[in-house]
């Protein structure tokens, strides 16, 4: 059962080779095995989900079996799970037993998909190597002293580790390519819109977004045909017809314009880690692409235009948690004011106050135009550098992160070497693009990513030039040693 | 020394929905605490707001019904605090770029039109309720009121007295009525004005510091609490002392303005566009689609009644005052029957029962069917326009009687019989040669007492202009 | 620009949180990097621009107006850190 494709799976349930209870059985334990050491999950309930699992051959039974259906998928603790124990990753939320689903949760269930448990994450999504969880750090699988990066980091090392087949991540800056880069896996982040953020506790509004983990392309194009699809609860959703997304996998990609930015080969990438990324390229031009050159002269100010507008938002979204209605409110106190200052000082972590700091003082009186407005507008600048760019290319490539994972603690002083773990990712969020990280080799036996951005909807196409790299690698199939 | 007095108010309308403004809980009144807390109205973890397509309408209405410009384009802000009656720790509103631009409502000030402009109208949401003293020192949050659709409606510092303020607002609450975006309900907080007044030194143009005078629910606190301030303020610089800004609250009980504990300063909403809210974007198509389903305006309809129905300037401002009087008299017109005279029964013995009472005319107990026969019978000279308020005395409280059953059961029919009316003048003739001898000699005097005589002898019942005609002919015989 | 105590005490205030006599030292430094970072943006001209709230140039889809949501009480309250008759309790309220 262990590294089969979703699509293997799913006809091995069909063809009832073994049960969906069996399969998620089979996950469950390796789950209780080797979670101790990974930390990757927040909450595993076994009753809920042999439960759905049991419902899931029920439906096989009647012939009403879905591709995903009786498939066990990790789903990130932001995602509100009806009945389910949903903590974002921090103190606030630790005992907020969600009373809704999210949609995208309503969609996995739809399907009779078998949620395995809640992944661990960074406190509210904020941070790059999961080590600002409430619930403790993740490992990284590769090395249980590197972090397996974040914000989606439980995920990441559920995919990497094999403890599910497939697990879902939100991305608001490079929280699913990022991991999935430093954990050796393929990840995809949607244009912005095409999954539903109701029910996905928010970060930052206008930047985050859901998608797909997995092994490879072609798992994560059938996670995205349950995914996406319009919501009528989200404003920002986006009314499209269905598409399948692998329905041009396997297409040629004979003369494929691959745009290389060399803003993204600059100072402060690892140059082992270019090495590989430049391999990957060559692997491309072997399959007959074009590579052109290309510029995208606004990449430096993505960082700073992104700590403006990401904590901006964050600080209005985390108001709402004020020891009122839900949630942690501390022990003692001796007024309102004091109830509301120790609540948000005793409930978040230092990562996420700094960040509600940072946004309070950008939109505060006297500050907005310099840095809230100033950033939408290079905004602007950075998502026109695409526009342009994409007339030239139909593909942009480069890597996903600037190093391979990192030790533990390494970063957790230093917020600014932190944030530069995002300097490749970004931009693509600024500009509400999808993109991809896919496996494309190793420096000293660590993953490394390289990333694909696409135009707008472009998702299948994107899907198919990395689903045509898989075809011919098997970065991607290496798993981490003791996780075989 | 004298002062001019500075006046502007923002008013919070709240909107004639079902659902709320960006969720579907019900925004009844007064159900059990907590009953319509929807998770959107909790601010639950992961929650979207999706903005009601009705509250959208009923700005569009307002815009029209003002004379301004609906914005192609608008956009939803984020007004950032903390309290404990506002969830999501900021509340929806627009800031930049309202829905509805400058427009004007023109008022009737000291029988002169004056036109007060309005800056702006925009879409926001409600808060909760705290309720004080659930038990000692603790305050309870009931959130059913939580993202109510509010329209806040915005003048520019036009006005110059109380008197000013009360007949804008009161117009103001009279049209939101009559384009159907709000119950009026100034009671449960359906129309809640702020006013800011200042005073400057009569002639100078430099603005003097303004208090705003918050969530002033009735007209007579508005006068109260304007008064109140403006005299406080003119006390206070006449005293040498300073204005400062600042929001105070009006207490009805002592009649006084008080400035609020918490610290203006303190403050700083960091406004910023929502990004969970698209811009609201509104067609021409929408614009005139809405526009055709409205109701003429009042100012309109009175026009109309005094050109079409022959009212008075008076009498049809008082019936276009109110959409409810409005429909009355409407329905009174389509019963064939004479609109002056409708007017003057509605203006007249209709109004003084009804407030006597207390009642709404649209739960008049003498409704407009029966209304309109009384009128016929006047009309028809069937009874005397006396006999009438006897009629509509003695119906008021049976329902189930009608006018012609009232006025058979009271007696009260008028005699036209001319047979019975020409014996009658006869009598009076007979008994009272004296008078008639002086009308003779040209006291015209004496003829007004001669009928007087005539219609006592009848009980009332006779037809006055059936009676005079017989008596002009009888005496110049 | 580098951010004053003075300033970290008022946004502290306006975000309700409280800080620590030993936090506030090493947030005013982390703060300053961050805010040194950030400033790299001033460089830019940013005239004639417009300001981009938005990835995608879409307009906001509306609601029908009917209420789909009913009583939720027994799934809320007890959730809630203090109840009393239906009403979130809280310390008393001054205005």
């Amino acid at each position: 059962m262990l590294n089969l494709s979703l699509q293997s799976l799913s006809s091995n349930l069909e063809k009832k080779t073994f049960s969906s209870l069996e399969l998620s059985k089979f996950y469950l334990q390796r789950i209780k095995h080797h979670n101790p050491s990974l930390n990757a999950f927040i909450t595993i309930d076994e009753e809920k989900s042999l439960l759905m699992a049991s419902k899931a051959d029920e439906l096989i039974a009647k012939g009403k079996k879905l591709p995903l259906t009786g498939i066990p998928i990790a789903q990130k603790d932001i995602f509100c799970s009806q009945g389910w124990t949903t903590t974002c990753g921090s103190k606030m939320l630790e005992n907020f037993i969600a009373p809704y689903d999210a949609t995208v949760i309503e969609k996995f269930n739809e399907v009779g998909a078998v949620n395995i448990g809640k992944t661990n994450m960074d406190e509210f999504a904020m941070g790059s190597s999961n080590e600002t969880s409430y619930f403790g750090a993740v490992k990284n699988p590769w090395n249980l002293d590197l972090v397996p990066g974040g914000s989606s980091g439980g995920s990441a090392a559920v995919i990497a580790a094999r403890l599910a087949p497939g697990a879902t991540g939100t991305d608001t800056g490079g929280s699913i390519r990022q991991p999935a880069s430093l954990c050796g896996f393929t990840g995809l982040k949607p244009t912005y819109g095409l999954v539903s953020r109701y029910g996905m506790i928010a970060f930052a509004s206008s930047l985050d977004q859901a998608g797909p983990m997995a092994i490879s392309a072609e798992d994560c194009s059938l996670m995205m045909n349950v995914m996406t699809g319009h919501d009528r609860r989200d404003s920002t959703s986006i009314e499209r017809d269905k598409e399948d997304y692998g329905s041009k996998l396997n297409g040629s990609i004979k003369g494929l314009k691959i745009g290389i930015p060399k803003e993204f080969f600059g100072e402060g990438l690892d140059s082992s880690v270019q090495k590989v990324i430049d391999c990957a390229i060559d692997e491309y031009k072997k399959l007959g692409a074009e590579i052109i050159e290309i510029s995208l002269p606004n990449n430096h100010l993505a960082i700073p235009v992104y700590y403006v507008i990401a904590p901006a938002e964050a600080s209005s979204n985390l108001s709402r948690y004020d020891g009122v209605r839900y949630g942690f409110r501390t022990k003692e106190y001796d007024d309102l004011m004091d109830m509301y200052f120790k609540t948000r000082q005793e409930g978040f972590g230092e990562e996420v106050k700094r960040r509600i700091l940072i946004g309070t003082y950008v939109l505060s009186a006297g500050y907005y135009d310099a840095y809230y407005l100033k950033a939408q507008k290079i905004r602007r600048l950075i998502s026109e550098d695409f526009t342009k760019v994409f007339k030239k290319c139909d593909v942009i490539m480069g890597p996903s992160a600037p190093s391979v994972a990192f030790k533990a603690g390494e970063k957790q002083e230093d917020p600014l070497a932190m944030y530069m773990q995002d300097i490749y990712t970004i931009s693509t969020n600024l500009a509400g693009l999808p993109a991809m990280s896919i496996p494309a080799g190793f420096v000293n036996h660590l993953p490394v990513g390289l990333q694909l951005i696409g135009n707008y909807f472009s998702e299948a196409n994107l899907l198919n030039i990395a689903h045509s790299f898989q075809k011919n690698t098997d970065w991607h199939l290496q798993s981490a040693k003791g996780f075989e | 020394m004298d002062w001019d007095i500075v006046i502007g108010i923002e008013t919070h309308v709240q909107l004639k929905t079902k659902s709320k403004q960006f969720s579907g809980a019900s925004i009844a009144y007064g159900n059990e605490p907590n009953s319509q807390a929807c998770l959107v109205s909790l601010a639950y973890p992961g929650v979207l707001p999706v903005l009601n397509n009705e509250s959208v309408n009923c700005a569009i209405k307002l815009g029209l019904a003002i004379n301004a410009k609906i914005a192609p384009r608008s956009i939803f802000a984020r007004k950032n605090y903390f309290y404990p009656d506002l969830p999501k720790g900021y509340q929806i509103s627009q800031m930049e770029l309202p829905i509805v631009g400058p427009g004007y409502l023109s008022i009737n000030a000291n029988g002169k039109n004056k036109n007060i402009r309005i800056l702006r109208a925009h879409l926001e949401e409600d808060a909760g309720k705290s309720s004080h003293g659930i038990s000692q020192d603790k305050t309870g949050i009931d959130l059913n009121r939580a993202g109510t659709p509010l329209l806040e409606i915005v003048t520019e510092p036009d006005m110059s007295s109380a008197e000013e303020a009360v007949t804008y607002a009161k117009k103001l609450h009279e049209l939101v009525q009559w384009i159907d975006i709000c119950d009026g309900n100034m009671q449960e907080g359906s129309f809640r004005c702020d006013v800011n007044v200042s005073v400057k030194k009569k002639g100078t143009d430099e603005l003097g510091t303004r208090r705003e005078i918050k969530n002033l629910n009735s007209f007579k606190f508005i006068k109260q609490a304007v008064d109140y301030e403006v005299n406080w303020q003119i006390e206070t610089l006449e005293d040498g002392g300073k204005i400062d800004q600042a929001t105070i609250l009006f207490n009805p009980e002592t009649g006084e303005t008080k400035a609020m504990r918490s610290k203006e300063e303190a403050n700083d909403y960091r406004y910023f566009p929502d990004p969970d809210l698209l811009p609201l974007l509104v067609s021409q198509e929408k614009i005139d689609e809405i526009k055709k389903s409205m109701p003429k305006l009042p100012d309109e309809v009175q026009e109309s009644f005094q050109k079409e129905l022959g009212l008075s300037e008076y009498d049809a401002s008082e019936i276009t005052a109110n959409s409810e009087v409005t429909k009355y008299f409407l329905a009174l017109v389509e019963s064939k029957v004479n609109p002056k005279l409708s007017a003057n029964w509605i203006l007249g013995n209709l109004y003084s029962r009804l407030n006597e009472e207390g009642i709404d005319i649209n739960k008049s107990p003498i409704d407009t069917k029966r209304l309109a026969e009384l009128i016929k019978r006047i009309e028809d000279s069937t009874i005397s326009n006396n006999a009438a308020k006897e009629v509509f005395d003695f119906i008021w409280d049976k329902s189930s009687v009608t006018v012609d059953e009232a006025i058979e059961e009271l007696g009260l029919k008028q005699i036209s019989d001319s047979g019975e009316i020409d014996n009658l003048v006869d009598e009076v003739l007979k008994n009272n040669q004296p008078m008639v001898e002086e009308y003779l000699s040209g006291k015209e005097k004496a003829f007004n007492a001669l009928i007087g005589q005539i219609m006592k002898a009848s009980k009332g019942k006779a037809n006055p202009s059936q009676v005079s005609e017989l008596l002009k002919q009888k005496i110049s015989k | 620009m580098t951010i004053s105590k003075k300033d970290i005490e008022k946004i502290a205030y306006l975000a309700r949180i409280n800080i620590s006599q030993g936090e506030a030292e090493k947030l005013e430094k982390k703060l300053d990097g961050i805010m040194s970072l950030i400033d790299k943006m001033q460089s830019i001209d940013t005239d004639n621009i417009q300001p981009m709230s938005h990835a995608l140039d879409i307009s906001q889809p509306l609601r029908k107006d009917e209420v789909t949501d009913y009583d939720l009480r027994k799934k809320i309250l007890p959730l809630a850190p203090e109840t009393e008759e239906s009403l979130f309790i809280v310390p008393q309220v001054i205005e």
